[in-house]
């Protein structure tokens, strides 16, 4: 992956936006446990953002997707995960598909004022007792005339409280077995039947407006289906290959970042006549951890290069997430030791890196998960069937 | 990194020549503990893999340097590192500062007649006292008239009872340690040079690894390579190479050991099943491979740059940090689910086990990659901070 001029000047467009509009208020919005969705979506639409790989014809920049993955590193800026997974939600995990496979009317509809920072989309696919095994979702949506009736439940939805649509995978028939018996649709929250059941408290992404929803004989007309009914799953394990690379890249800066915070507390603070730094087990150890930065970002690059050349990178993508999360469990964790006492902090940014990036690890496919994808593509994967007794 | 049908045709006989020259013979030669070097070097040469990025005027192929890291992961396909890595000493070590620094005449004597694999080569660095820690070095080169007169002596040198010539590192001066050293071309059959001893080593059995002492070695002043005294600089130069093949040649072997391993418990049942469907088996061996696919992107994004002609220390030395890592963690979790079959020198898990050891620590150990690292994230806090 090259960088070009133009690569870093959105990068600049990025870091001052975070800069002006998210950092000044983003511990009042950690303390409320809720952020203004419409008003951040806005400011980050008014500078093109949220349509970074969208075709112009819906407002788009049509520019390739390592300016996505750009895009999604920068955001790892931001002091607080809830509002990169709010924004990555909103250009990378509830869109792909609505433009690869759907309508003109519905794009019309619901992608433009998407990008223009009019309307603020969710994404949802898991329920309660289905998460990671997406396969299992209960949340059914019946043909009747002209329109679907949706019922069922959504769960950690992101933007669920303030989001004004949600791109949902629902069963739409009960035959053909899991895999092929899914359909995408879009679904105005504002439906009649549509309610919060309840907003999360969560360990993480405090300041994220993360809901379970619920569906109560929901109507929306056939034509909001995305692409062909049955496809559904299909479409969302295509999706899920940005968002894997959208929170690769976003999970690899925001490690960075405890990196660069904690070499600069560790150079400040003296112990024993010398700073922190200057112990060879931390600098080693800091050392250490930023070459697994790049060689998280080494495969991150590797992917979006071959995602460009139009390969199949379920691999690589699944490869760095794994990576990602893995490191989410040790990075921020390692840094903090080396705070002392500061670590444990709320007023330092390090102690909100703890709770925060932990979720790198669960959300977008579990790191256990993408071990099973990747053994599948190195083909040692016994399958089901032959996993208890020999094959 | 591009790979194009011309860095497959290269992998592609380098494998033909592994397969078909080198892996029949290992065994014996690792029971022999020596290797005919001069036999295999002739293979690779006239295949002209021994000048991959050389000049093409002293017999090079004159490719770039993404030729030569493919040449170099193909060589890990050799089932003993002692073979890979005397070769990588011949293309890769002991050859680019007098590729890059030496006079006509030099390369005329000795750099073309090691790319036509009629020389075998050393890479002279490392002392008794002296490894990481390459400045402390107290091999000396004292001028007389048109000569050097050279006195001391080298460890852990690879080829060094076979090899005809040494890249040899020594102080030239008394100025500054970084500023006192140069590389000489010392031929090994010169008068006063002598093996001290073969080295008995835990791994690259087959290597022939050596001891050499210097008494009074004479040598001509034009075999100097370059200028006097810019030597450690030279030597800093050609340890880049020298990494980045270790990174190269250290994943394929990797590859090696988990696709052995795959095979390996595929086949093999317990409790009425192959060990390989126990989740924690295949889990670890795609977490593995994962962590080499890792490697091989940070290697491969240091070749790239290094072909843009930038500063790639930092890349480099990553990568090396991660293989030495690597090497000392993927052969002993493959091994472990080998059983006892892990533990018999018939099975190749054992030889990796013990060959891939080294990687971290020749070429610069674990901990000195990670003072490079610290250093160009400037965290490093210089000499003297002990108080």
């Amino acid at each position: 992956m090259q960088l070009s001029h133009e690569h870093h000047e959105m990068q600049r467009t990025t870091v001052r936006l975070i800069e002006d509009h998210i950092h000044p208020d983003l511990d009042e919005w950690e303390k409320d446990q809720i952020f203004p969705a419409h008003h951040v979506m806005k400011k980050f639409a008014e500078a093109g953002l949220l349509g970074i790989g969208k075709p112009e014809q819906y407002g788009g920049l049509d520019l390739d997707f390592s300016f996505e993955m750009l895009f999604a590193e920068t955001l790892g800026n931001i002091r607080s995960s809830g509002i990169g997974t709010a924004l990555g939600v909103q250009t990378t995990m509830c869109t792909p598909a609505l433009l690869a496979h759907g309508n003109e009317a519905l794009k019309q509809e619901f992608l433009v004022p998407t990008i223009a920072g009019d309307l603020v989309g969710c994404i949802g696919v898991s329920e309660g007792h289905a998460g990671s095994d997406v396969s299992k979702i209960k949340t059914a949506a019946r043909r009747d005339g002209d329109d679907y009736v949706i019922n069922g439940s959504k769960m950690w939805i992101t933007n669920g409280v303030q989001g004004d649509w949600i791109c949902l995978l629902c069963n739409t028939s009960t035959e053909g077995g899991p895999h092929k018996n899914k359909s995408l649709i879009v679904v105005p929250l504002k439906s009649k039947g549509v309610s919060v059941s309840r907003k999360l408290d969560k360990l993480v992404l405090r300041c994220s407006d993360t809901a379970e929803l619920f569906f109560d004989d929901v109507r929306v007309p056939a034509r909001n289906l995305i692409g062909e009914e049955g496809q559904g799953f299909i479409y969302q394990m295509g999706q899920f290959q940005e968002e894997r690379m959208f929170v690769t890249a976003r999970g690899l800066r925001a490690m960075e970042m405890c990196i660069e915070q904690t070499i600069e507390y560790a150079s400040q603070r003296q112990v024993f006549g010398q700073s922190v730094l200057s112990n060879q087990s931390v600098y080693h150890k800091l050392s250490a951890m930023q070459t697994e930065v790049e060689a998280a970002r080494a495969l991150l690059y590797r992917a979006t290069d071959a995602y460009m050349a139009g390969e199949d990178v379920t691999k690589l993508a699944s490869m760095a997430k794994y990576m990602v999360g893995r490191m989410s469990m040790s990075i921020p964790s390692e840094c903090l030791q080396f705070w002392g006492g500061q670590g444990v902090m709320n007023e330092n940014w390090i102690a909100r890196a703890f709770r925060d990036i932990r979720q790198t690890a669960i959300g977008g496919g579990a790191n256990e998960i993408m071990l099973e994808v990747v053994a599948k593509s190195l083909g040692i994967h016994p399958g089901r069937k032959n996993s208890k007794r020999g094959s | 990194m591009l790979f194009t049908q011309e860095h497959q045709e290269l992998a592609r006989t380098t494998e033909r020549i592994v397969a078909e020259h080198i892996n029949p013979y290992v065994d014996e030669w690792e029971k022999a503990e020596i290797y005919p070097a001069h036999d295999v070097m002739k293979i690779f040469a006239e295949a002209g893999l021994l000048g991959i990025g050389k000049p093409a005027e002293y017999g090079g192929l004159e490719l770039d340097f993404s030729y030569e890291m493919v040449f170099a992961e193909a060589l890990g396909n050799i089932r003993a590192n002692g073979v890979s890595t005397s070769i990588g000493v011949q293309t890769t070590m002991c050859t680019p500062a007098l590729a890059q620094h030496g006079s006509d005449e030099l390369k005329r004597d000795y750099l073309a007649p090691t790319i036509a694999g009629e020389l075998v080569g050393c890479i002279g660095v490392s002392e008794m006292s002296a490894g990481s820690d390459v400045a402390q070095i107290k091999t000396t080169a004292r001028r007389d008239g048109d000569d050097y007169v050279i006195n001391g002596s080298k460890m852990w040198i690879t080829n060094g009872v076979q090899g005809d010539w040494i890249c040899l590192l020594c102080n030239t001066s008394t100025e500054a340690k970084h500023r006192n050293k140069s590389l000489i071309v010392v031929p090994l059959k010169s008068k006063g040079v002598s093996v001290s001893r073969k080295l008995d080593k835990l791994g690259l059995v087959c290597s022939d690894t050596a001891e050499l002492f210097f008494d009074d070695v004479r040598v001509p002043v034009r075999n100097r390579i370059g200028e006097e005294n810019m030597g450690f600089t030279y030597q800093m130069e050609q340890f880049q190479e020298e990494r980045m093949f270790a990174v190269a040649r250290g994943l394929r072997v990797l590859d090696m050991v988990i696709e052995d391993t795959i095979e390996y418990t595929g086949q093999r049942e317990v409790f009425d099943m192959p060990v390989r469907n126990n989740q924690v088996v295949y889990h670890k061996l795609a977490e593995l491979h994962t962590e080499v696919e890792a490697c091989r992107a940070v290697l491969y994004q240091a070749a790239e740059r290094y072909l843009a002609g930038e500063d790639v220390t930092k890349l480099a030395s990553m990568g090396k940090f991660m293989i030495g890592k690597l090497a000392l963690k993927v052969p002993t979790e493959c091994m472990q689910f080998w059983g006892g079959q892990g533990v018999m020198n018939e099975n190749y898990v054992s030889r990796a086990y013990r060959d891939m050891r080294v990687t971290a620590i020749g070429g610069g150990a674990s901990e000195i990659m990670l003072e490079v690292i610290a250093k160009s994230m400037g965290i490093h806090p210089g000499k003297g901070t002990k108080r």
